[in-house]
């Protein structure tokens, strides 16, 4: 691991000096997972993304942030599949990515969430977290109808994933439809069911949205715990005090493009950031767009508050 | 005065008749594909008028043994959902259900048009096939059965084969859906992105859905001319649209709902039309006006008024999960 650690007291560990040379948007890793090369997606004649290059570090938390509409979700739907790029191409590990189908990505062990909680509502939550077990033998056609031969593999997935439910405190819900479920249980869900896969690079897009504060606590654990089971974290949140709690490293997007990047207390200081929340042209008439304006004073004023806090 | 002792009788004979066999299992077909996968195919029809015309012409024109028949239609019944698939499977689920509806018609017409009728028979349709079938039968000739299950040894032996393959589709179905595939196929019911986003080739097993309760209609459609004549006009949009009745009529997602769905339905429109046929010969329709061709009508409109009513006070089918059905959006 290229990373070193600091402990720090009370807080998690967390994986520094993972950069090298000068700390600029799209700074070289020195042990990327994802590589990304002038990635552009336009909808008609809006620019949605439009990344020159970056890198995410391997074995480490990294926070994608940035006002709304700032092509986040966009970025991750390129990643995995979901959406096809104007330009560009990434590797995962290596591997070049570009062109390959949503699914083959996932099975390549970049698993992962949306934004708009994608529960399956009528299966129970424990069929749901067998869906995501990979290499199912049953999954076969032919194969699912000689239950002899699955039916081991089953169990084993089964009790996987009663482990997983009872660490997301799921397990009491395993028999339910998932409908059932509330908004933040469905979000726990999702990411237990994305953990069910074994991933490699787990991407996670506003996983805290509507999780109580109770929860989040323990939701931040497991994404901590992920790092120390060797995966890496890539996550959206617009939470600035969470993202300063467990980040290692934070990638600020604004309209489309990256406008920052670093570790977070120095990312947060940075007047780029501030400027992509304010938007570029905070120094005109403030009365412009009153909603907007609101929303980005608030986003800064908890990058304030992050910052008085620490 | 109206026999209802009659009308009774003609109603179980509906109760295992090859009929509704062959209804019972091109509605376990639309099952596999609207109930569990979540594809809104409406052109079963057209599955079912394949395995007629897949049977009848590999018989009447090429002269093939029974199992010949059987595996030609099955054949064509594959390419059909190949054909039907591959360029609709990977768009949003409404592309299939307008290109489905419009392929089956535009089989049904090619049935019908004059151009083909060396081989189709055009409007008259296909007869003169049921011999192979009836060489295989191994019960004596005779009597058999009681009250209105009385039949002769081909009734019998085409009951017995509808039946036992109505059986073993559903025994398949029900093993298929409580295994992983069933799995993964009523995620993708549910919601195909968060499928995908688990790995799993989602167009892949749609297509393998569309193929199953394809050739499950396929075959439908050859016991369903087993009992008479291929008639092109029976394939039309229509049949469609009877199976989806008899399908939410027993539970869109369950294996029994639609066996129980298609006997509940044509032991209901026999009991019907019976009942109209005789109360119109008594004279009742003249009271209120109704010339007799209006009155046969009615059949399907008191039919239609009982499956409503079923509908409205049990939505979620007869075996249908009423748990299910509290979440639906
Ligand atoms: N399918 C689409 N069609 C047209 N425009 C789109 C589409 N998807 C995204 N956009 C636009 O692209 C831009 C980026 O959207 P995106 O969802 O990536 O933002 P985001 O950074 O995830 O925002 P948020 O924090 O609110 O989730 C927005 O201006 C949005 O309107
Ligand atoms: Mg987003």
């Amino acid at each position: 691991m290229s990373s070193d650690v600091k402990p720090t007291k009370g807080s998690p560990v967390k994986s520094v000096d993972m950069h090298v040379g000068e700390i600029v948007p799209g700074v070289p890793k020195k042990d990327p997972i994802i590589v990304a090369d002038h990635v552009t997606r336009t909808f008609g004649g809006l620019t949605a993304v439009d990344v020159d290059h970056v890198e995410i570090p391997r074995n480490a938390i990294t926070a994608l942030i940035g006002p709304n509409g700032a092509g986040k979700t966009t970025f991750f739907n390129l990643l995995t599949g979901f959406d096809k790029p104007d330009t560009g191409k990434w590797t995962f590990m290596g591997k070049s990515l570009a062109g390959i189908p949503s699914f083959r990505v996932a099975r390549l062990g970049q698993v992962r969430t949306f934004q708009l909680t994608k529960a399956l509502s009528l299966l129970t939550v424990l069929d749901n977290m067998k869906l995501g077990a990979k290499g199912q033998k049953g999954e076969n056609m032919f194969v699912a109808l000689l239950p002899w031969l699955w039916r081991k593999q089953e169990e084993e997935i089964e009790a996987k994933a009663m482990e997983l439910l009872a660490r997301f405190k799921l397990d009491t819900k395993a028999e339910d439809y998932a409908a059932s479920l509330s908004g933040g249980q469905r979000k726990l869900l999702e990411m237990a069911r994305a953990l069910m896969s074994d991933p490699t690079l787990v991407m996670l897009d506003e996983p805290m949205a509507g999780v109580n504060p109770a929860l989040t606590q323990s939701l931040l654990d497991h994404i901590l715990d992920l790092k120390t089971q060797g995966m890496t974290v890539l996550f959206v949140e617009h939470d600035m005090q969470m993202v300063r709690h467990i980040a290692d490293w934070v990638i600020v997007m604004a309209e489309g493009k990256i406008v920052a990047e670093g570790p977070p207390d120095a990312v947060m200081s940075n007047p780029a950031v501030i400027d992509a929340y304010l938007g570029s042209h905070h120094d005109q008439d403030l009365g412009e767009d009153p909603d907007q304006e609101k929303e980005n004073v608030n986003a800064i004023k908890e990058l304030l508050d992050a910052d008085d806090k620490s | 005065m109206v026999d209802f002792w009659q009308i009774i009788q003609n109603a179980g004979v509906e109760l295992i008749s090859p009929t509704t066999a062959a209804y019972a299992l091109a509605a376990l077909g639309l099952a596999i594909h609207f109930g569990f996968t979540g594809l809104v195919n409406f052109g079963q029809a057209g599955f079912m008028a394949i395995g007629a015309y897949g049977y009848g012409i590999s018989t009447l024109t090429f002269h093939f043994p029974v199992w010949g028949a059987v595996l030609v239609g099955i054949g064509a019944s594959i390419v059909f959902a190949l054909i039907l698939g591959v360029p609709t499977l990977r768009l949003r689920a409404d592309y299939l259900s307008i290109v489905t509806i419009a392929a089956a018609e535009i089989l049904r017409l090619i049935f019908t048009t004059n151009t083909l009728e060396a081989v189709t028979g055009s409007a008259d349709g296909l007869s003169g096939y049921k011999g192979g079938f009836a060489d295989l039968n191994p019960i004596p000739d005779g009597t058999y059965g009681f009250g209105p299950w009385t039949m002769n040894a081909y009734d019998l032996w085409l009951r017995i084969v509808a039946w036992t393959i109505v059986i073993i589709a559903c025994l398949l179905a029900w093993q298929l859906m409580r295994s992983p595939w069933g799995r993964v196929v009523k995620g993708i019911r549910e919601d195909e992105d968060a499928v995908r986003a688990l790995g799993k080739n989602v167009y892949f097993y749609k297509m393998q859905s569309l193929i199953l309760g394809g050739v499950f209609g396929t075959i439908a459609g050859m016991i369903f001319i087993l009992p008479r004549a291929i008639v092109p006009a029976n394939y039309a949009t229509t049949l469609t649209f009877f199976i989806y009745t008899i399908l939410l009529l027993g539970g869109a997602a369950t294996i029994l709902g639609p066996v129980v769905g298609s006997i509940i339905f044509w032991v209901l429109l026999s009991a019907v039309s019976g009942f109209v046929a005789r109360a119109q010969a008594a004279g009742w329709f003249d009271l209120i006006g109704m010339s007799s061709v209006q009155a046969g009508q009615t059949r399907f409109i008191l039919v239609g008024i009982v499956l409503m009513l079923l509908v409205i006070f049990r939505p979620q089918g007869i075996f249908g999960n009423k748990k299910e059905l509290a979440f639906v959006k």
